[in-house]
C-alpha cells in the first residue's frame, strides 16, 4: 500500500508521533513495524529513533520515501549501506516476501533488542590512541575475565622521555566477558577506571577500583595494537604529540559528564526483604524539604535564569556542608541528577 | 563570583574544620622493639634506650619521656651520658658518633641530635683501625676517648668532635713496658674496656680483649701499672674507692686486682669461677658495689654453666651469703645498677637494678629483702602474649575506676613497694582531661587493662579466661619450683611469655560496658564469656550454653579445632572480673563479632556461620541465624589452610632465629668477612628481584557474587532501639551485617523490668538488605531525629548523654568496605551514598563514631565517622551528609599488622601497633591531644668531687 502525506520540515516532532501517525495513517494501531527511508545515496536506512527521524526528514529534498515493514517478517538486510544499489528494486525485494524465500538470511534484531555487551565510547573526544570501553556486566552470568598487572610504560613528558610506572592486562578469561569483546587484549595499558587516572595508584588499588565498578566498568586503555584505533578526520596529524599524552585534563570535566549520565541508570540498586516478603528494590527516598539537595536545585534554577549559564561542575559550590575537591564533587552521584534533569541548566 | 569558589572550600567550614581536627602522632606507648643499647645518667636520673631501628628514647619520672631517630636507621651500639652534662653520645653500627642534647625549647625540653662524627685513619689505613670498640666520655666534659678494634685510643674533643690527634694513645706506647715473654704471647688486640680511676679523672684503665689491662697516665701519656691477665677479656668496673677493680672474662670468671703506687705489675688478689668447676659462658659485665656493713654486692652477667644452664639469660646478685641468678625471658642487653651518686658518701649503697632484656624491662629492689620486683610505670611489654585484638572505652565512671585498680592491685602483691627508682625530669603536661581504658586481648585467653589516659601506659589489671577452660598445661603447673639448695640459685623474672598453651584459648573480641560493669570477651574457639566484676573472690559455677549456628544445614563438618572443654563444678575465680554465663559457638569457630546491651542484658556474637542472641539475665538462647550460603564449603570446614601457613610460618621462623643470631654475633670477625657477607646479601636480593620480574604479580578482576566464599562471616552487630516497622512505634532491635553485603534486621520484645524474669525476650527478623556492590559490611549505626547517633546503652539513665529524639525520622547508616549508605527508617529507601573504592580505590578498614570538639569555643562538638583504609590513610567523614572533611596519610600501607590493630576513641584519638610491643599513638582532635611535655633542668652540681669541676662550671653557664 501506498501512501502519501505531509510533515512540517520545521517542526518535524518526535519519532513516537511519527510513528503513531504512521500507524494510523496506514490503520494498522497494534502492528509493530520498523520503518526504513532512502537517503540521497539511495540506501534504505531505519528510521527508529528522535536522530535518524529528524536526519531523514532534514535529508528529503524535498520528498521523502519511507519504507514500512510488519515486523515479524522483517528483511533486516534490506537496510545498510549500498543497499538500493546493491538490490536494484528494493522495493520490489521488500514488497515480495517470496524473493525473500529464496535467499534465506540469518535473521538479526535491531540494536535495541539486545541487551548491551560492551561499547566504545567517547570516540570524539579521546586521543586516538586511547580507547575507553565499557563492560556491562549486569545481566549476564560470563565473568568480566581478566587479569591487570604492574609494569611500566614510556610518557612524554616536559623532560623528554620517561618511563614510569603502569597498569597493564595481564590475561583474559576464554569465554569472558572482555575477551569476548575483542575490545581489551593482553598488555593494553589501562590508563582510567570509570574516569578515574591510575596513574600513581596501586595495582591493588586499581583492583579494588576496577571490582567496586564492576557493574559498569568503564575502563580507558591504550591497546598495545595500535593499528586498530578509530580513526577520525576531524583532528589533525598534528595531534598525535598530545596523544601520547595519558592525561587531558582540560576536557576531563566533560570526559566524566558523558559517560556519567549512563551511569545512573545502571547503579545498582540494592534489595530490602521486609518481614520475610519477597525481595524488593530499595528505592531512592525523595529528597525532603529540608534537604540541602532541593535546596541546591531551586538556587540553581534561580540562578541559571539571572546568568543563563551555569557549569555544572561549578554548582556545587552552592553545598554549603560540602568540602570535599572539585574532581571529588564532579563525580558525586548525587549531583548526576542535576545534570540530568535540569534541562534549563544546561541550555 | 560563585562558581570560581572551588567547591568545599567554604570558608566558614573550613576555619572551623581547622579548629576541630589536626593530626598528631604524639606518644609510643610500651616496649620499644628490638632493643640494642642501654645508657643512665645517674646524674640526670634518666635512662636511655636504643633500639636496632635508631630510635633512641629517654625515660625519667613518669610522664617524662623523649624520642629520637637516627637518620641512618641503623643500630644504636652504646650509649653514654656525658658526666654532669644533658647530653649523651650514642654510637651506631656504621661507627658513626652522634651528640644528642636535651635543650629547653618554649616551656619544655626537647632532644636534638646536634653533631655527628666518624673516626677516620689515616689514608689506607684498614676500616678496623678506627672501628670503635669502646667509648669513655671523661668526667672533664670535654674529652672522649674511643677504643679501637686496632688496639689505639684515640680523643676527640666535645661537643666539637675534632680529634686530638697527639693525645691518640697507641698499643705500641702501651706495650713499651710490657715483659718481653707476654708481649709475644698476645699481642693488644682491640680495646674491651675503658674506664676512668673514680678519684683521679688523671688516670684511665684500659682493657685490651687478649687479658692486658693497664692503668694510663693522662698527664705524663705513660703507662703506669700493668696487669697480666691471661683469660679473654670481657669487662672491667673499678670499686669505689679507687684502690681495686674488677675483671671479668670469658672463661666465666671474674678477677680482683689490687692498684697501689709500690707495685706496678701487680698479681691478681683473687680470682673465682662463680659457677664452676665445669666449663662456663663469658661473664660479660660486673659490678662491685660497697655496703655501709662492709659485705659488697657484687653483679655480674652471664656466667652460668656451658653444658645446662647455657641457654639462660642470667644476672647474678652476690650479697654475702645471698646468691640469686636471675633468669630473664629473653637475652639481656644490658643493665646499670641505681646507687649512691653522692661523692662523699663512703659506699655505694645500691638500691635496684635496672635491666632491658630484649622483650622486658626489669627492675629488681635490692634494698628489700628478697630482692622482689618493682612493678614498672611504663615500657610495659604489650606482647608477653601476642595482641589479638584491643578495645578502648573513654571517659571511665570513677567508681568503675577505683574497682578494677584495686582488683589490680590484689594481682601485685609480689611486686616491691619501692618508689620508681628512675625519677628524673619533670612531668608538666596537664592532668589528662578523663580516664582511659585499654583492653588488649592475648593469645593465651588473658585480657589486660591498661590505664590509657596519660602518656605512661600502665597496667591496672590482668584478667584470664583459662581458669573457665580444662587445657592440657594447668596453669597451676608451675615452672619454677626449684629446690631450695637448687645450683644454681635460678630465680624467673619478668612477663614475656609469648608461648600460648593452647591457640583455641585466644581473645578476639571485646566489650565492656563501664555503667553497668558488664564484660563480654569472644574467643578463637567460638566462645563468648560474659562476666560481671566483684570486688571478692568467689567460687561459682558458670552457665554453659551452646549455640548451634549450622541449625537448619545438614551434612556438613567442621574439619576446624574443637570446642574448648568446660570445668564441671564450681571454679573458683579471684576478686575482678568473673564469668558467670559462657556461650560456645557450634561449629566452633572464631567469633568475629560481637555486642552487649547491658540494659536489655542481651548478647550477641557471630561466627562465619551466622549469629545468635543471648539473654544473660534469663541464661536463654534467645535465637540463632545462620549466614552461611550453601555452597560456602571453605566456611564450613574452617581454617584447614591454617595446617600449611603454619608450617611455613615456622619454618620462617626458624630462619628469622638464625639470621638473628648471625647478625647479632660480634662484629669482629674481620672486615673482609663482613663484606663477604653483604656481597651475598646483595646477589640474593637481586636474585629475588629477578624472580620477581620472571613472575609478575596479577590480580583478577571479577566481580563479586553470592557464591564467594565467606560470604556468610558476620563482621557487624549492633543493637539500637529504633523504628524497625513503623514510624509510630520504636522497639529494641539486632542488627547484623555480613561479609557478603547482606544486612539482617531483628526486632527484639524485651519484657519489662518487672517481668524480666518471667517472660522469653522474642526476637523477630524484620528486615534483609542485599547490598548490590556486596563489599563486607564493617559498620551499622543509626541517627536519631536529630541525626545523631542513638547515645550507648545506659549511657543515657546515667545521664551522660541526651535521650535521643524519637520523634523525628531515623537513618541507617550501613558502612561497607567500599561505600557508606545512608537509608530512611521505617521504610528503607536510599537517601545518600559515598563511594570510596570506586573512586579512590581504598577500602574501610576500621570506622568509628568520634566527637570532635572545637579548640576555640567549649559549646560546639559535633559527631563525625573516623575511618580508616587499607591504604593507611584517616579520613574524616562529616554526619549525616558523608561528607570528606579531611585527610591524613597515618600508617604505611605495607603495614598491614597495623592497620589491623588499629582502635579509634570515641573522642578522636586511636591507637595502633608499630611492632608487637608497642602501640603509636594518635590524635585527629585539637582538644584532645595526650603528649610527652616535661622539662629536665641541670642539677646543681653539688660539691667539687671532680678536679675540672671549675671549668664544667663555666661550661654549664656559658651554655645556659
Amino acid at each position: 500500500e501506498f501512501r502519501r502525506f505531509s510533515l512540517e520540515r520545521s517542526k518535524p516532532g518526535k519519532f513516537e508521533e511519527f510513528y503513531g501517525l504512521l500507524q494510523h495513517v496506514h490503520k494498522i494501531p497494534n502492528v509493530d513495524v520498523l520503518v526504513g527511508y532512502t537517503d540521497i545515496h539511495g540506501d534504505l536506512l531505519p528510521i527508529n529513533n528522535d536522530d535518524n527521524y529528524h536526519k531523514a526528514v532534514s535529508t528529503a529534498n524535498p520528498l521523502l520515501r519511507i519504507f514500512i515493514q510488519r515486523k515479524e517478517d522483517a528483511d533486516y538486510s534490506a537496510f545498510g549501506t549500498d543497499t538500493m544499489t546493491r538490490k536494484k528494486n528494493v522495493l520490489s525485494n521488500v514488497l515480495r516476501p517470496d524473493n525473500h524465500k529464496k535467499k534465506p538470511h540469518i535473521v538479526i534484531s535491531m540494536p535495541q533488542d539486545f541487551r548491551p555487551v560492551s561499547s566504545i565510547i567517547d570516540v570524539d573526544i579521546l586521543p586516538e590512541t586511547h580507547r575507553r570501553v565499557r563492560l556491562y556486566k549486569y545481566g549476564t552470568d560470563k565473568p568480566l575475565g581478566f587479569y591487570i598487572r604492574d609494569g611500566s610504560s614510556v610518557r612524554v613528558t616536559p623532560h623528554g622521555l620517561e618511563k614510569v610506572p603502569g597498569i597493564f592486562i595481564s590475561r583474559l578469561v576464554p569465554g569472558g566477558l572482555a575477551q569476548s569483546t575483542g575490545l581489551l587484549a593482553v598488555n593494553d595499558e589501562v590508563l582510567e577506571v570509570n574516569g578515574i587516572e591510575v596513574s600513581g595508584k596501586s595495582l591493588d588499588q586499581v583492583t579494588d577500583m576496577m571490582i567496586a565498578n564492576s557493574r559498569n566498568l568503564i575502563i580507558t586503555v591504550r591497546p598495545a595494537n595500535q593499528r586498530n584505533n578509530v580513526v577520525r578526520n576531524s583532528r589533525t596529524s598534528g595531534s598525535s604529540s598530545q596523544s601520547t599524552e595519558s592525561s587531558l585534563p582540560s576536557s576531563t570535566p566533560n570526559i566524566l559528564a558523558n559517560f556519567l549520565q549512563g551511569e545512573e541508570e545502571s547503579d545498582e540498586e540494592d534489595i530490602i526483604i521486609e518481614d520475610s516478603g519477597e525481595p524488593q528494590q530499595i528505592p531512592k527516598a525523595a529528597p525532603t524539604t529540608e534537604s540541602l539537595e532541593l535546596l541546591t536545585k531551586i538556587e540553581l534554577l534561580h540562578e541559571s535564569t539571572q546568568n543563563g549559564f551555569l557549569p555544572s561542575s561549578e554548582m556545587n559550590s552552592n553545598h554549603s556542608a560540602g568540602s570535599i575537591s572539585m574532581e571529588y564533587e564532579v563525580q558525586d552521584p548525587d549531583h548526576k541528577s542535576l545534570e540530568e534533569d535540569g534541562t534549563i541548566i544546561t541550555l | 563570583m560563585r562558581r570560581f569558589l572551588r567547591p568545599g572550600h567554604d570558608p566558614l567550614r573550613e576555619r572551623l574544620k581547622r579548629d576541630l581536627f589536626q593530626f598528631n602522632k604524639t606518644v609510643e606507648h610500651g616496649f620499644p622493639h628490638q632493643p640494642s643499647a642501654l645508657g643512665y645518667s645517674p646524674f640526670l636520673r634518666l635512662m636511655a634506650i636504643g633500639t636496632r631501628s635508631g630510635a633512641i628514647k629517654l625515660y625519667g619520672a613518669p610522664g617524662v619521656e623523649f624520642m629520637g631517630l637516627h637518620e641512618e636507621n641503623n643500630t644504636v651500639m652504646q650509649i653514654h651520658f656525658i658526666p654532669d652534662q644533658c647530653q649523651l653520645v650514642t654510637l651506631l653500627d656504621d661507627n658513626s658518633l652522634h651528640l644528642w642534647s636535651l635543650k629547653q625549647h618554649s616551656g619544655a625540653s626537647e632532644l636534638r641530635e646536634e653533631h655527628r662524627f666518624t673516626l677516620k685513619g689515616p689514608p689506607g689505613s684498614p676500616p678496623s683501625a678506627t672501628q670503635i670498640t669502646a667509648v669513655l666520655p671523661h668526667s672533664s666534659r670535654e674529652v672522649l676517648y674511643l677504643g679501637t678494634e686496632s688496639g689505639n685510643i684515640f680523643v676527640v674533643e666535645l661537643p666539637s668532635f675534632r680529634v686530638l690527634e697527639d693525645r691518640t694513645i697507641t698499643s705500641d706506647a702501651v706495650l713499651q713496658r710490657v715483659p718481653e715473654d707476654y708481649c709475644n704471647r698476645r699481642s693488644c688486640e682491640l680495646v674491651e674496656a675503658l674506664r676512668e680511676h673514680p678519684k683521679n679523672p688523671d688516670q684511665i684503665l684500659i682493657g685490651y680483649s687478649r687479658g692486658l689491662i693497664v692503668l694510663w697516665d693522662l698527664q705524663n701519656n705513660k703507662v703506669t701499672h700493668h696487669f697480666l691477665g691471661n683469660q679473654q677479656l670481657e669487662n672491667l668496673y673499678w670499686q669505689r674507692d679507687g684502690s681495686k677493680f674488677v675483671s671479668c672474662h670469658y672463661d666465666g670468671s671474674y678477677t680482683q686486682w689490687p692498684v697501689s703506687s709500690d707495685n706496678r705489675q701487680p698479681e691478681p688478689l683473687e680470682t673465682l669461677v662463680p659457677y664452676g668447676p665445669f666449663p662456663c659462658k663469658a661473664i660479660s659485665k660486673i659490678y662491685w658495689q660497697t655496703t655501709k656493713n662492709g659485705l659488697p654486692y657484687i653483679i655480674f652477667q652471664g656466667g652460668m654453666p656451658r653444658a645446662s644452664y647455657g641457654d639462660r639469660h642470667s644476672i647474678s646478685v652476690v650479697h654475702g651469703s645471698q646468691q640469686t641468678a636471675f633468669d630473664f625471658t629473653s637475652r639481656v642487653i644490658d643493665f646499670f645498677i641505681i646507687f649512691s651518686s653522692e661523692p662523699t658518701a663512703e659506699s655505694d649503697d645500691p638500691s635496684a637494678m635496672v635491666v632491658l632484656a630484649e622483650e622486658e624491662l626489669v627492675v629488681i629492689d635490692l634494698k628489700t629483702a628478697g630482692w622482689p620486683a618493682v612493678h614498672p610505670p611504663y615500657l610495659a611489654s604489650l606482647h608477653c602474649s601476642a595482641i589479638t585484638c584491643s578495645h578502648h572505652v573513654s571517659n571511665i565512671p570513677l567508681k568503675l575506676w577505683e574497682r578494677i585498680i584495686s582488683a589490680g592491685s590484689k594481682q601485685n602483691v609480689h611486686y616491691s613497694n619501692m618508689p620508681w627508682p628512675i625519677d628524673g625530669g619533670t612531668n608538666i603536661a596537664p592532668d589528662p582531661p578523663q580516664r582511659d581504658l585499654l583492653l588488649t586481648g592475648h593469645e593465651d585467653g588473658t585480657v589486660r587493662f591498661w590505664d590509657a589516659s596519660g602518656v605512661c601506659l600502665r597496667l591496672l589489671y590482668k584478667l584470664s579466661t583459662v581458669r573457665v577452660f580444662l587445657t592440657d598445661a594447668d596453669p597451676n603447673d608451675n615452672m619454677n619450683t626449684l629446690g631450695e639448695d637448687e645450683w644454681p640459685p635460678l630465680r624467673k623474672v619478668g612477663t614475656f611469655d609469648p608461648y600460648s598453651d593452647d591457640p583455641r584459648l585466644g581473645i578476639q573480641k571485646i566489650y565492656l560496658c563501664k555503667y553497668s560493669g558488664y564484660l563480654a570477651v569472644a574467643g578463637t574457639a567460638g566462645q563468648v564469656l560474659v562476666m560481671e566484676l566483684n570486688d571478692e573472690d568467689a567460687e561459682h559455677v558458670v552457665d554453659h550454653a551452646e549455640a548451634d549456628l549450622l541449625q537448619d544445614q545438614e551434612g556438613y563438618r567442621w574439619k576446624g579445632h574443637e570446642k574448648l572443654k568446660t570445668r564441671d563444678g564450681p571454679v573458683r575465680f579471684e576478686a575482678g572480673f568473673q564469668p558467670f554465663v559462657l556461650v560456645q559457638c557450634q561449629p566452633p569457630a572464631v567469633v568475629t563479632s560481637l555486642a552487649l546491651h547491658s540494659e536489655w542484658k542481651l548478647v550477641a556474637f557471630g561466627t562465619s556461620h551466622g549469629f545468635g542472641l543471648f539473654d544473660h539475665q534469663q541464661k536463654r538462647l534467645v535465637f540463632v541465624k545462620c549466614t552461611l550460603h550453601p555452597s560456602d564449603q571453605l566456611a564450613l570446614e574452617g581454617p584447614l589452610s591454617r595446617v600449611k601457613s603454619l608450617k611455613k610460618s615456622l619454618r620462617q621462623s626458624f630462619r628469622r632465629i638464625r639470621r638473628s643470631r648471625v647478625s647479632s654475633r660480634k662484629r669482629r670477625g674481620g672486615s673482609g668477612n663482613a663484606s663477604e657477607v653483604q656481597e651475598a646479601n646483595a646477589k640474593f636480593d637481586q636474585d629475588t628481584l629477578q624472580e620477581m620480574e620472571l613472575a609478575p604479580v596479577q590480580r583478577k578482576i571479577e566481580a563479586r557474587s553470592a557464591e564467594d566464599s565467606f560470604t556468610g562471616f558476620v563482621r557487624t552487630l549492633y543493637f539500637a532501639d529504633t523504628f524497625l516497622r513503623d514510624s509510630s512505634r520504636h522497639c529494641p532491635s539486632l542488627w547484623a551485617g555480613t561479609n557478603g553485603g547482606t544486612v539482617y534486621a531483628f526486632c527484639l520484645r524485651v519484657p519489662p523490668a518487672e517481668r524480666r524474669m518471667d517472660e522469653p525476650v522474642r526476637a523477630e527478623q524484620a528486615k534483609e538488605i542485599q547490598l548490590m556492590h556486596r563489599a563486607p559490611v564493617v559498620g551499622i549505626l543509626v541517627l536519631d531525629g536529630r541525626s545523631t547517633p542513638l547515645p550507648e546503652p545506659l549511657e543515657v539513665a546515667h545521664d551522660l548523654s541526651k535521650s535521643p529524639d524519637m520523634q523525628g525520622s531515623h537513618q541507617l547508616l550501613v558502612v561497607s568496605e567500599e561505600q557508606l549508605k545512608v537509608f530512611t527508617l521505617p521504610k528503607v529507601s536510599s537517601k545518600l551514598k559515598l563511594k570510596l573504592t570506586a573512586l579512590e580505590g581504598c577500602r574501610v578498614r576500621k570506622v568509628t563514631v568520634a566527637n570532635f570538639g572545637s579548640c576555640k569555643t567549649d559549646d560546639y562538638s559535633e559527631n563525625d565517622l573516623a575511618v580508616l583504609t587499607n591504604l593507611g590513610d584517616i579520613q574524616i567523614i562529616s554526619l549525616p551528609f558523608l561528607k570528606l572533611q579531611i585527610r591524613y596519610p597515618c600508617i604505611r600501607k605495607e603495614d598491614v599488622s597495623g592497620i589491623a590493630s588499629c582502635v579509634f576513641t570515641k573522642y578522636g584519638q586511636g591507637f595502633y601497633l608499630i611492632s608487637p610491643s608497642e602501640f603509636e599513638r594518635f590524635s585527629l582532635s585539637t582538644k584532645w591531644l595526650v603528649e610527652p611535655r616535661c622539662i629536665v633542668d641541670m642539677p646543681e652540681v653539688t660539691s667539687n668531687n671532680h678536679v675540672h669541676n671549675k671549668s664544667g662550671m663555666e661550661n654549664a653557664v656559658r651554655k645556659s
